[in-house]
């Protein structure tokens, strides 16, 4: 049968099966860097889908791919690759956007050099080709420990000052004019969340891959935002839904011979379709 | 103290372009002014140089006793603006609350002050008759209902000074004159003083202490019976233009010259 040929693994004694998925020292790695990024991704998606920002949180993606191809061809970790490339398209993108925080011809032009440099370094090392398919569409297989490390240290500091800024990030993505009267400092807040969101999308990138990203920042997000309208209930939906995607995708990819992508964005979007069919 | 706003020999500009200049008024506590003039004349601007957005070019500015900017924490606002579009989804109370918290750094903690904060957004929707639709996401409701929830985010913290840019604005007759006697009622019984910005001045008439109109690069201020005449106007657009009184005591200002002006040397052809 299709079924079992696709999951191989797969004892079909749940208790067992759980603990088949701790036994690996990687899959540990993969749970505890996927949880971390799910949290974060659940809630920085929730703010990005707000401001409409979701073309930029692309572009970012499309911007950690080449940080990733390039950290290898360089040797360096690729943790490095990812965060430093995102941080930096941050920076672009607030530059290229300037006042104008939808500048999407900009955006677009920053987003197909950055892929074109990807495959540049892809082609320039050779023995990348395999890794090639996980640097897009994701892995759970390769993430060492001191990857962990660093992406829970970036998503701990990364929540905190989202905790610290929620508020005044809200007001000024609702209704900035107001905000601005009321002494927010708007520019401060939109540039720094472009930074935030580079961060939430070289995280992500590490599980799902670049061109997935969306899977865990922007679907949850979507569904949260369609299903309510306050903010904190809808916050703490998206980063539920992105975190109970990361478990089951990586747990599926685990026992199947399928990509950890194609799972976490299968499942990601089925809620997105029900509430969508919910509300309209 | 009870001054709301002084101006003395005040000028605007935005870069090299002086917006208007040789502005000298001042609006008591707990006034009704209506901003009036047409469309480019500076009336927003005035509430930008009120909120300390945009420095003066030249001349003095009191708000409150203070520097502008400085008392921002004293005033609502309520900018010009096209409605929410239909897929805001943020309910409209949360909205409101943006004026009592938004603007404050950190995690808002349960207790207290929390129930206070409930209690105060529960009054004044009540205050706006906006109860019955202040849960709905505010992209779903019109335009009129959009106004009252923003008005009720512009005095959540009990402001001293009221700037309202085109409220009546895209509302319709009905609307406009149950928005009108809200803001009146505000100003009254929370000794307010309110600035609106109007294109008509009629649906607020009656209730006017004072009027500002800006023309001609400049404004003057009064009584809307010394502002609103064809003397006065006439004299401000440098060009001949009537008011004139309808049967119902709605003023009509007929002859107004089509902006741009190039302030001050305009003259009747
Ligand atoms: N940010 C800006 N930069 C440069 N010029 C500006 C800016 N905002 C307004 N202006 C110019 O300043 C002048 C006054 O604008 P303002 O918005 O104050 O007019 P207004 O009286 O409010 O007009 P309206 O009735 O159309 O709202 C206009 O000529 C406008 O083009
Ligand atoms: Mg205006």
């Amino acid at each position: 049968m299709l079924i079992d040929a696709a999951f191989q693994g797969l004892s079909w004694n749940l208790a067992h099966d759980v603990r088949e998925l701790f036994a690996f020292h990687f899959m540990v790695n993969a749970l505890l860097a996927g949880t971390a990024v799910a949290v974060m991704g659940g809630a920085v998606g929730w703010f990005m889908v707000l401001r409409r920002q979701a073309f930029a949180g692309h572009t970012l993606a499309m911007i950690a791919f080449p940080g990733a191809a390039g950290a290898t061809l360089a040797g360096l970790p690729i943790a490095f690759g990812y965060f430093g490339a995102c941080a930096a398209g941050a920076l672009a993108l607030a530059g290229v956007s300037g006042r104008h925080s939808r500048e999407s011809a900009a955006t677009g032009t920053v987003q197909a050099f950055a892929l074109g440099l990807g495959f540049l370094f892809v082609g320039l090392y050779h023995g990348l080709l395999n890794g090639l398919q996980a640097l897009l569409f994701g892995t759970f297989l390769g993430i060492d420990d001191g990857q962990v490390r660093t992406i829970v240290a970036v998503v701990v500091v990364a929540l905190a000052a989202l905790a610290v800024g929620a508020r005044p990030l809200l007001f000024a993505s609702v209704d900035a004019d107001v905000a601005r009267a009321a002494g927010v400092p708007v520019r401060l807040l939109s540039f720094s969340f472009l930074l935030l969101l580079g961060l939430a999308v070289a995280a992500t990138s590490q599980i799902t891959g670049a061109l997935l990203v969306f899977a865990l920042l922007v679907t949850p997000a979507a569904t949260a935002h369609r299903l309510t309208s306050r903010p904190l209930v809808g916050l703490g939906l998206s980063v539920a839904i992105a975190l109970v995607v990361t478990w089951l995708g990586l747990a599926l990819a685990f026992f199947s011979v399928y990509p950890v992508g194609f799972y976490v964005t299968s499942l990601a979007f089925a809620p997105y379709v029900v509430a969508r069919s919910l509300r309209r | 103290m009870s001054e709301a706003i002084r101006l003395e020999d005040a000028a605007a500009a935005r870069g090299r372009h002086v917006i208007w200049e040789h502005v000298s008024l001042t609006v008591e506590q707990g006034e009704f002014v209506a901003v009036l003039g047409s469309n480019g004349a500076g009336k927003s601007t005035f509430l930008d140089v009120v909120l300390g957005l945009l420095p003066l070019h030249h001349g003095s500015a009191r708000i409150l006793g203070r520097a502008p900017g400085d008392a921002n924490a004293e005033i609502g606002y309520l900018p010009q603006r096209h409605n929410f579009d239909a897929s805001a989804r943020i309910r409209g109370v949360d909205v409101v609350r943006l004026g009592l918290d938004g603007a404050r750094w950190g995690v808002p903690l349960p207790g207290r002050p929390a129930r206070a904060r409930k209690e105060r957004l529960r009054e004044v929707i009540a205050l706006v008759g906006a109860e019955s639709y202040a849960e709905r996401p505010i992209g779903a409701l019109s335009g009129g209902e959009q106004q009252r929830l923003l008005i009720a985010q512009a005095l959540v913290r009990r402001p001293r000074l009221l700037l309202l840019d085109e409220p009546l604005d895209s509302l319709d007759l009905t609307n406009q004159a149950g928005v009108a006697a809200l803001v009146q009622r505000i100003c009254r019984d929370e000794g307010v003083a309110v600035l609106l910005v109007a294109h008509d001045v009629n649906p607020i008439l009656g209730y006017l202490d004072r009027v500002v109109y800006f023309a001609g690069g400049t404004a003057v201020a009064g009584t809307p019976a010394e502002v609103i005449t064809s003397e006065t106007l006439s004299r401000l657009y440098g060009a001949p233009v009537e008011v004139l009184r309808t049967g119902d005591g709605r003023l009509v200002v007929v002859g107004v010259p089509e902006p741009p002006f190039v302030h001050g040397s305009r003259h009747a052809h």
